[in-house]
């Protein structure tokens, strides 16, 4: 299971790194977007898939699955929302100031 | 009041001058100046007799005692000539330099720099410590750069300040090396102490690099061959300046340096060789060439090398005693560096009083070009007079001191030539010969020097002032050098006894100081030396007769093969070759950076993986796999290849929402329902933000790209995925130790809650959930910020629609 999981996020990274390597601002961001989903995939694998009950006291169950990368996960995902919605309003304004969406035309000022 | 507040009140004094500068008003502000080091020099005489006696003076005030360094003045024979060259010196300097500079000039800078400089230079003498040495080398570096700079609206000033400053701060880092190379050895900072002890560390693998590196410093700070170039640039400075930095002082203390190490590294033959070998080559390069100068202050730069290049082989000569050890028959070898003081004092006395003539000459007439001048014998009869007397000092003539230190240096050469140790023998012979015709180029220049300037014809048409005697003021330091220079010649061993002899005693330890010292005598019989200079007063006068004959032979050096030209195109080629390599790396195209780093990433963390052998592959403690889950995974791998290849941006973000679905749906079965629910929330949000901004942005395209480009990035990604997984692997299979997690199941007992994964967010780590907030409340303002606020481009506030 793990094994697959992480075989997973794998190419998760490499598709979300190729899309950062691109020419388009929206692609650069949503390879983003796919690299915050295999960190958090890698996180939950990470802390173990063993069965276990939900983390909730007062279930029935004597053993639970690991709460802590749960609770890194959810701040994650939290933060990694703010940041794609900073990175899409600054990609439309961006576009709407310079009329390109090109990041080999986005080049900065030249100092001489 | 001991030495080492007498080296702090120039600084001192230069802070005060910029205030009362403004107080002072009419009153020139260099007589203030003029006291410092007059008060100092009369300070520092009042040691001779305790140093004639043969005592030295040490003071320390701690400075940093946790690393060793302390602020220890030292004087002994050998830093009090130095220290009262610099005060003597420097106070006939300031006197002519109220006449020379005109009150308009910025004076309170001058003179700050100048004090600067003169408190950095009596710390370079007067200091034990060698790290406190290497902090005063610096400072005299950086004040020198800007007395150089003085009249800073000169392109040449500049120029010829940023080189100086260039070569000597070089010299001066690879002596600091040196210096660090020597506590290593010695484990001490104070030079006398590393004097006592190196005898028994000459094995060191350290000692020779030491050795080299402290030779550089002391080589590009005294214009040795080939570091000599910054010197004639120099010139560019106001002529005190000139006079009291590049002939008396500065270009002192590179040789001061020597001196002072010759008991450290004195008796090798690789310090006889070079410091001889680069001292005579110099000597001679630099007089060959003061002759084809046509700027008198050209000519003495190069006349100023060429005699530190003869101050520097003495030094060399001298330090063959060293091989020996004490005995009646070294003692001979000595005498070289008694002449090598003796020639030190002289020589910045008959050069700064030719500096200040030709400063004179300048002055009075508005130009320095030896094709301009001619005939102001008759008009300015005291000028030519010192100008006389310095030339012929310089030429090595009686009665002029220049004449007994000469006649010494071709003792010392002719002794050492017959020496057969360090493969003299075979070379010797050529040392006393390089000697003899680098001293006729010497009294070649300094004829031309007198008789061009001051004799011939007088053309007034050239000048662009009728020539005239300058103010007596400006007169005054000249001719107190110049009656040095003649006093000198008459009373050589009132310097010898009291003063040199001491110096020899510092740099000869294992001598007993009786047997060192020569008695000087301006008669010395018919001798060789004599003889000597009897054929370079003959040769040297038919040289100048023939001068337009033989002057071609220059034009076999063009400007362009010299040092001067190979240092400005190795600096203009440094600069062009590292804005071409910073160029061709920094293209401002983000995809090139993006590459680079995964680049990194991959050759550093693949690189580790391969080398450290972490690579560990194994399913055994994996848990099962359901159906389900198979399912899903195909899913995502699904979803995520076909990104890729998605045709319209619209697929691409359903894709990705399936993405983002598919792992709500792991949560789930990973039994985290928090986590599940956040995640279709924030994936349902995400989607919708994606697909309204992309309403607004075009249409995404295909990408051309060269097929090459793309190969790499898909290369690059391919490598990025296998080792993100590779480590995973590695690390899921290498557990070191059990979770912690058992504790936060607590949660009930300890924070009241039965939500485990709550309790920890809200309770346990409660720190990490604020600031989260904080980073959602901060993107929130930014997002309106964004889309609120637009400012123009120009002045122009474009109101929001």
């Amino acid at each position: 299971m793990e094994t697959l999981i992480i075989i997973l996020t794998g190419v998760l990274v490499s598709v979300a790194t190729y899309l950062i390597l691109s020419k388009s601002v929206i692609r650069v961001i949503l390879g983003t977007a796919i690299l915050s989903h295999a960190a958090h995939l890698l996180i939950i694998t990470m802390g173990g898939l063993k069965t276990g009950g939900v983390p909730i006291l007062d279930n029935g169950h004597d053993t639970f699955t690991d709460a802590l990368p749960q609770a890194l996960i959810l701040t994650s995902i939290v933060i990694s929302f703010a940041v794609t919605a900073i990175l899409l309003v600054l990609a439309l304004r961006t576009y709407q100031e310079l009329g390109t969406d090109n990041l080999e035309k986005l080049r900065g000022f030249y100092d001489e | 009041m001991t030495v080492n507040f007498a080296i702090l009140i120039p600084f001192l004094a230069a802070a005060i001058i910029p205030f009362l500068d403004k107080r002072l008003g009419r009153v020139h502000i260099g007589w203030f100046a003029l006291l410092i080091p007059l008060g100092l020099f009369i300070y520092l005489a009042s040691f001779i007799p305790n140093i004639a006696a043969g005592e030295t003076i040490i003071h320390t005030l701690e400075w940093i005692p946790s690393y060793d360094i302390h602020f220890t003045a030292y004087v002994d024979g050998l830093s009090l000539i130095l220290g009262l060259l610099i005060t003597g010196v420097g106070a006939l300097v300031s006197l002519y330099s109220i006449y020379y500079l005109s009150p308009e000039e910025s004076l309170k800078h001058f003179y700050l720099y100048l004090l600067l400089f003169m408190g950095a230079m009596l710390g370079v003498v007067f200091s034990d410590n060698i790290m406190v040495l290497y902090v005063f080398w610096e400072l005299t570096s950086i004040s020198s750069f800007l007395l150089i700079a003085f009249w800073y609206h000169r392109k040449r000033s500049r120029e010829g300040a940023q080189k100086s400053l260039l070569i000597t701060i070089s010299g001066g880092f690879a002596m600091l090396v040196g210096f660090i190379m020597l506590y290593a050895m010695t484990g001490s900072f104070s030079i006398r102490e590393i004097i006592s002890v190196i005898s028994e560390h000459t094995d060191h693998p350290l000692f020779l690099p030491a050795m080299l590196l402290i030779l550089l410093g002391a080589f590009t700070k005294s214009a040795q061959f080939p570091f000599h170039i910054w010197l004639p640039d120099a010139m560019e400075a106001p002529t005190p300046v000139s006079a009291y930095l590049h002939s008396a002082t500065m270009v002192k203390a590179g040789i001061y340096l020597v001196a002072r190490f010759t008991p450290v590294f004195g008796g090798e033959a690789l310090w006889f060789w070079l410091v001889t070998g680069v001292g005579l080559f110099t000597l001679f390069w630099a007089a060959f060439h003061a002759v084809k100068q046509v700027d008198l202050k050209a000519m003495l730069a190069y006349s100023t090398v060429s005699q530190l290049g003869m101050i520097m082989a003495m030094f060399g000569i001298g330090s063959a005693a060293l091989h020996f050890g004490y005995s009646t028959e070294s003692v001979v070898y000595t005498q070289a560096t008694f002449a090598a003081l003796f020639h030190l004092v002289n020589h910045s006395t008959f050069k700064g009083a030719l500096f200040m003539v030709i400063g004179i000459v300048d002055h009075e007439v508005g130009t320095r070009d030896v094709r301009r001048l001619g005939g102001l014998v008759s008009f300015m009869p005291i000028t030519f007079t010192i100008a006389m007397i310095g030339s012929f000092s310089m030429a090595g003539l009686p009665p002029f001191n220049g004449f007994l230190s000469k006649e010494m240096f071709f003792t010392a050469a002719l002794n050492i030539s017959e020496l057969s140790i360090y493969s003299l023998d075979t070379w010797g012979a050529v040392i006393p010969v390089v000697a003899w015709v680098a001293s006729v180029f010497t009294f070649l220049y300094s004829m031309m020097i007198v008789f061009k300037t001051f004799f011939g014809p007088y053309q007034e048409e050239k000048l662009e002032r009728p020539a005239h005697e300058p103010p007596k003021g400006m007169l005054i330091a000249p001719v107190m050098l110049g009656l040095t220079v003649v006093g000198l010649f008459f009373f050589p061993n009132l310097l010898g006894d009291n003063l040199l002899r001491p110096a020899m005693a510092g740099i000869f330890p294992s001598f007993p100081e009786a047997e060192l010292g020569v008695e000087i005598y301006a008669w010395h019989g018919f001798n060789t030396e004599l003889f000597m200079t009897f054929g370079i007063v003959v040769v040297g006068l038919l040289l100048y007769v023939t001068l337009k004959y033989w002057r071609g032979v220059y034009v076999l050096f063009p400007e362009r093969w010299s040092f001067n030209a190979l240092y400005s195109y190795a600096l203009h080629q440094m600069e062009i070759r590292s804005r071409t390599a910073t160029k061709s790396y920094m293209t401002g195209v983000l995809r090139d950076y993006l590459v680079y780093i995964y680049f990194f990433f991959i050759l550093l963390i693949g690189g580790a993986l391969v080398y450290t052998g972490a690579i560990n592959f194994s399913i055994t403690e994996n848990a099962p796999i359901t159906p389900y889950e198979w399912i899903i995974a195909g899913v995502m791998f699904i979803a995520a290849i076909s990104i890729l290849f998605a045709k319209s941006r619209l697929t691409a973000i359903l894709l990705n929402g399936v993405l983002g679905y598919s792992i709500a749906v792991f949560f789930v079965l990973f039994r985290a329902p928090d986590l599940a629910l956040t995640q279709v929330v924030i994936e349902t949000v995400t989607t919708v933000l994606f697909l309204v901004s992309y309403h607004f942005l075009p249409e995404w395209e295909r990408e051309h790209d060269r097929k090459r480009r793309k190969g790499l990035h898909l290369l690059i990604s391919a490598a990025v995925g296998t080792i993100f997984a590779t480590i995973a692997l590695a690390v899921h299979n290498g557990k070191l130790f059990e979770s912690i997690s058992h504790f936060y199941e607590n949660s009930y007992e300890l924070a009241g809650g039965r939500n485990i994964v709550n309790s920890i967010l809200g309770d346990f780590r409660a720190l990490d959930t604020m600031l989260e907030v904080v980073v959602l409340l901060i993107a929130g303002v930014g997002v309106y910020t964004f889309i609120k606020l637009k400012l123009g481009k120009g002045d122009q506030r474009l109101e929001d629609q």
